[in-house]
Order: C-alpha cells, then structure tokens, then sequence
C-alpha cells in the first residue's frame, strides 16, 4: 500500500469516533424526522403510513404554528441586536482601566453560569404582580401595576427581556477576549491623530471585532430559536399562546400531543429556517467580514 | 440477554429440570416510576416503603425511580414503552389514563381481582377517586396521590374587613360580597389587597372545572370521547370568573400564575385563594396568621374536580412482574399506609377507612383542615380526561386564558375550544 492511501486512512480513521457520533446524533435524527414528517403517526393499532404532505397542510392550517412563527420572530428580533449590543457596550466597558473591573466582568458574566431554570425562577418573582422587583420598582415611581406575564400585551417582552439577560454576559466574553487582541499601537496611534473615542470605535475596534461580531450573531440566531427553557417555568406558552415559541411548540405537540408525525414536520420547518440563516451568513456575511 | 428472557429462562429450566422451588421462578423486580424532580422528604418516604414491602416480600424488589413532574414522567414512561422496555409500575396523572389506553401502554386491574378480599378493597375507594380510573367496565388505574381544590382564607383579614373569621362564603354571591369587603384601594386606584384570587396559569381548566361543576356543568363523558364546553352552564362560570376581575375588580386582572398563587396569600396580597390540597401542608408552615380551609361555595350545587395520580400497571411487563405489582399496589393502599401517606403529604387519604386510622385521628385532631378535602368529595366530579388528553385540554386553557386576558368574550371563546375539540375527538367515536 502507498503511503497516501495508508495517511488517508488513518486520516479517516481519526476522523471516525466523531463522525459517528454526529451521523448517530444529528444527522441520523434530522433525516429520520424529514421522513417521519412525510408518515402519519404510529398508533398502537395503527402503524405509520405514508400521507404525503398531510402533515405540512396541517401545520398550514393551524393558527398556533403560525402564531409561534410569529412570536419566534419577534423574540429573535428582540433578543438578537439588543444582547449583542449589549454585550458590546459592556465589553468595552470593563476592557479599560477601571476599578473593580474584574468584580463588574465577574457580574457581567454571572448570568451565564446560572441554569435557565433557576434564572425563570427568579425573574417569575421579579415579575410577580404586587411584591415583585419590578413592581416595587415601578411602584416607588407612583406607577401602575402590571401583570407583566399574565397580560397577553407583555407577556413576550418579558420572557424576550429574561434572554437578552441570560445571552449578553456570555457574548461579552468573547468580545473582551477580541478586543484584548487588538494591538495597543493602534489605540496609541489613534490618540496621536487626535481621533475621538466614537472615531476609534467605528474606524478602528468595530471592524477589528468583526470575525467576533460575525461568530456571536450566528450564536445568538441559533439561540433565538433554542431557547425555551424559561418559557417552562414562566408562561407555559401562555396567555393563549401569546409566548408560544417554535420549539416549545414542538415539544407540546411531539411529548404533550404525542403527535409524533406534525411534530417532525414542525421540526423540518425549524431546521429549514435555521438553515437558510446560516447559508446567509456564511454566504454572504462572511465575505464582507475583515480577518486579520 | 434482557432480565425478562433471563427470568423466562430461569423458568423454563426449573421447570425441565422439576426441582427449582416455584419461589425461584416467582422473583420479581418492580421497577416503579415516581413523578418526583429532586430528592427530599417524600422520595424518603417511599423508600421506606419500598424497603418495608421488601421485607415483608423477600421475593419481590422493589426499585423506585424518581423520574421528574408528571409531564416529564410519562414521556419517560411512554417512551420506554416504544422502546420495549417500560417500568413494570408507575405513578401517573389520572387524566392520562385514555392516553395510556390508546397507546396500549397499560392492562385493567380487574385480571388480578380474584378473591372476595381483592373485590373488597376494590371497592373501598372514594367513589369520587374511582371516576377517572375507569372506563368501559374496566379499572385501569388505582387511586394513590390524589388531591382537590379547596378554599382557603385568611382569617386576620376577615376580622379585618369586618367578617366573621370562622365562617367561609358558602355561595357564589357570598363570595363576591367577602370578595368586596376583603379588596382594599388606595386613592390612586391601586389594590393594595385582593379580595379572591383563583390561579389561571398553565392549566386553568382544573381549577375552572370547580367553577363548572358548580353552575351544573360536565365538560366531558365518561367514554372521554365528547366534550361539552359550550354548554351555557359553562359560559356562566366563565362569566362569573372574568366578572370577578373585570366587572367587580376583587381578583387580580390578567393570568394569575400558580405558582406563586400560595406566596400570595402569605404576603396577605389575597384575602381568599383557590388551590389544590397539595398545599395543606405548605399553606400550615409559611402562613403568619391564622387560615381556614373550605369546601368550594356553591353555585347552583357545589362540587370541585379531582386530580392527582394513579398507580397503572405495563402491559409490556411480564405476568409474575404485573402479580408482584399488583401486591405492592395492595400493600400501600391499606387503611394505615394510605392515613399515613395522607398525613406525611397533605394528599387526600384514597379510602374512607383511612380516615377511621387512630394515625389519621391524631392527625385531624391536631389539624382539622384536613378534613375538608374529605367533605369535599361526595360532590367531587372527575378531572376533565378525554382521548388526546393534553390536546383538548389545551383547546380549553387557550380559551379560558383568552377570555381572561379580555381578547375573547366568554360566549365566543367557549365556543372555538368546543369546536377545536370536536375536530380533535371525532375520530375517537
């Protein structure tokens, strides 16, 4: 045997532990539901048939799908500007020389590490009407009280805010890590040519932090449709389904329905979504973004 | 090689060889589903009890396996039985009790009721318990943790308000008229203080079903396949629900979430609230004034739904494990364990003979609140169950938390959660 094909080998044989794991967990999964969405589910006395496109003229005509979508998309629209600019703002905060920075990054960062869970359960009471954070808060100011996640008006800014919460401090990580990298000579040169903090940012910092800008929007577009957690402990979908997400729907139908069938089709639709997302930002992002 | 085979196997060779004692083949291991999340006192609980059933039954091993809420446990317990190898027992919502039924998921007790005793004890449950463990002839379900909904009140704000702390609104006027007295304003509008608060989050339905039965309504039929939301009985309840927030402003507007429904109270937020049984025991340890507990007050009857879990039994698990199972649901549901139990918890005790238990008399004479839950059940109706459980009741808690949240009127709003669910059931007759 040649060595090039003994190297390929033994380069396919390295690569084989993690491409079994991914074919056995991710992609085995996706192309299994792509097919069940095309089945109707399995009954005990009914074993799975082909139905076509039953399931996605289904989906079609169920107002909740489309209300998910919809709420989907205005989480995403909340979540995604607002914590990677807050994570911007916080990020070149604590990177100079202040005091107590390493307590404020410490801060910044806590909510990452804290489980969804025990995050919802907090901000339930934050939220709670009367004696809640908020409402103390509100109330000090002469204000009115609100019923923050039992109004159907407020309900998905409230767990949208409890997101941007949870996200901002971990994408601040990655943008202090970036700007650590940039050389000091240019802030140094910047200073002599009398540019104002603004210019740096935008001329200088900003498109250095590109390459990260890029990597912490495709976190937080995937995030935007992953996170649910919240959504358990706070609203349960409700009120009528006024914070329904996508993939809490797929949940309630696949394991609360046990409709197994639409809740594949739903999941072709989540996938497919997620999909076209990335090849729009890795087609066409990618290309304008500056590496060093 | 699995345990069943190996068991099978076991047999098979006593049986060919004809000397291996029938104990050998008769070993079982129970494993039972618990809907539980974290460890704590009531997993403690039923470890003794599994470790007190294994002494008495030194053939039998009992394995508990604490599997999460309610919802997390039967996926768990569905999704092993796709994969073939489901818990021999577990605890379950009785509503789901159509759902395991059509999945082929669970088997009637009634095969393992041979004696006179086994009719017996059968037969002692609250009939009010028995509703939702059977169907078509057959008990599919025995009742283990149950629970209903009562009212509780704040005894120190009645006084305040000018009202007889000892004495409970009995009906639906009254309550409004206690809920009056009992909401406090300040001059800007604001409530400082709730007269009535009933909990409309995550599933409204349960607590609305109260409301139901009390103005003469049945939401489903025993068969679990046609529901009947848009019956004007039902409409009135729901009217008398979004009149109490919206008209007469004593209930907090909006969704009131479950959860924190007891934090209320204790904060003295709410001078009355709807909750479940299940509370008794946290309501005695965090409330700093003296409270009652009371039967529902009555519309045109009163009545209040049941809920909690029942013991099902595997239709997958082999007939030596569903026997050995079968003996554990006996054990644990005699008068002294089911008394005990009910003490330990703050559940309802299943069997009225519970209640004649000298543990279960100490226990009401220290707290009599307890009872009330008892009181209660003669005009108790079954939780709302029906095929495709979760979806119909969906179609409810959609429309009762639209006409809550004021973008439904309640006519309208019944009516789309009836049709919703008559498309969903029409398959099922």
């Amino acid at each position: 045997m040649s060595n090039r094909a003994t190297a390929t080998i033994h380069g396919w044989l390295l690569l084989l532990p993690a491409m079994a794991c991914l074919a056995l967990f991710t992609h085995w999964p996706a192309v299994a539901s792509f097919i069940d969405s095309f089945m109707s589910t399995p009954r005990a006395r009914r074993p799975a048939r082909f139905v076509g496109l039953d399931n996605y003229e289904q989906m079609l005509a169920d107002p909740i799908f489309w209300k998910a979508m919809a709420n989907n998309l205005w989480f995403a629209a909340g979540t995604i500007p607002m914590s990677i600019a807050l994570a911007l703002l916080m990020a070149v905060w604590v990177n100079d020389r202040i005091a107590g920075r390493t307590l404020v990054r410490m801060a910044y960062f806590t909510p990452t590490i804290l489980p969804m869970i025990a995050v919802a359960n907090i901000w339930l009471f934050f939220f709670t009407p009367q004696y809640g954070l908020l409402e103390q808060i509100v109330g000090a100011f002469g204000g009115r009280s609100t019923n923050w996640l039992g109004s159907q008006d407020t309900a998905l800014y409230a767990v949208t805010i409890v997101a941007i919460w949870k996200e901002a401090g971990f994408f601040m990580i990655f943008y202090l890590a970036a700007l650590q990298a940039i050389p000091p000579s240019l802030g140094e040169a910047a200073a002599i040519e009398g540019a104002s903090r603004w210019t740096f940012f935008r001329r200088v910092q900003f498109p250095l932090l590109m390459p990260t800008t890029l990597f912490v929007l495709i976190n937080a577009v995937i995030n935007a449709f992953r996170m649910v957690d919240h959504i358990f402990v706070m609203t349960r979908g409700g009120p009528d389904n006024a914070t329904t997400l996508l993939l809490f729907y797929i949940y309630q139908v696949g394991f609360g329905f046990w409709d197994t069938a639409y809740a594949a089709a739903l999941t072709c639709v989540l996938l497919a979504l997620l999909a076209l997302v990335a090849f729009v930002q890795y087609g066409w992002l990618e290309r304008r973004t500056h590496y060093q | 090689m699995d345990r069943r085979e190996f068991l099978g196997g076991t047999a098979a060779l006593a049986g060919s060889f004809a000397m291996a004692g029938p104990a050998l083949a008769q070993s079982a291991e129970l494993s039972f589903f618990y809907p539980v999340a974290v460890g704590g006192p009531i997993t403690k609980l039923i470890d003794a009890y599994a470790t007190g059933f294994e002494k008495e039954n030194p053939t039998i091993k009992v394995k508990p396996i604490y599997a999460g809420t309610y919802q997390e446990t039967i996926v768990k317990a569905l999704t092993a039985h796709k994969s073939g190898t489901p818990p021999v027992l577990s605890v379950l919502l009785s509503t789901d009790m159509f759902t395991l039924i059509d999945e082929e998921a669970i088997v009637p007790f009634d095969p393992f009721i041979k004696t006179e005793d086994d009719k017996k004890w059968l037969s002692s449950f609250f009939p009010g318990f028995m509703e939702n463990s059977q169907t078509g002839g057959k008990t599919w379900g025995i009742p283990f943790q149950r629970s209903t909904v009562v009212l509780y009140w704040n005894k120190e704000l009645f006084k305040e308000a000018g009202l007889d702390p000892e004495k409970p609104p009995k009906t639906w006027a009254e309550q409004l008229e206690f809920a009056q007295k009992l909401t406090k304003r300040d001059a800007a509008g604001n409530t400082s203080q709730w007269g009535i608060q009933i909990p409309s989050s995550g599933f409204p339905y349960w607590l609305f079903q109260g409301l139901t039965t009390q103005a003469g309504a049945i939401l489903a039929n025993a068969a679990g396949d046609k529901t009947d939301f848009a019956n004007p009985g039902v409409v009135e309840a729901l009217q008398y629900w979004v009149d109490l927030a919206q008209k007469h402003k004593v209930h907090p507007p909006g969704i009131v979430e479950w959860g924190t429904t007891p934090r209320d109270f204790f904060e003295k937020k709410v001078a009355m609230m709807w909750t479940t049984t299940g509370n008794l025991t946290n309501v005695r340890a965090n409330a700093k004034f003296p409270f009652g507990v009371a039967v529902l007050p009555a519309g045109k009857k009163p009545g209040s739904p049941t809920g909690g879990g029942n013991f099902y039994l595997s239709k997958k698990a082999s007939p030596a494990e569903q026997e050995a199972a079968f003996k554990f649901v006996r054990w644990i549901t005699t008068p002294e364990r089911a008394a005990q139990w009910s003490a330990d918890t703050g559940y309802v005790a299943v069997t009225p003979a519970a209640y004649e238990t000298e543990a279960m008399k100490k226990y009401v004479a220290d707290f009599p609140q307890a009872l009330v839950a008892r009181d209660q059940l003669p005009t108790a109706v079954a939780e709302l169950s029906t095929h495709e459980n979760q979806r119909v009741t969906k179609a409810l808690n959609d429309g009762l938390q639209a006409a809550l949240t004021g973008t439904k009127q309640p006519g309208p709003a019944m009516a789309d959660a009836q049709a919703e669910a008559e498309r969903i059931l029409k398959s099922y007759r």
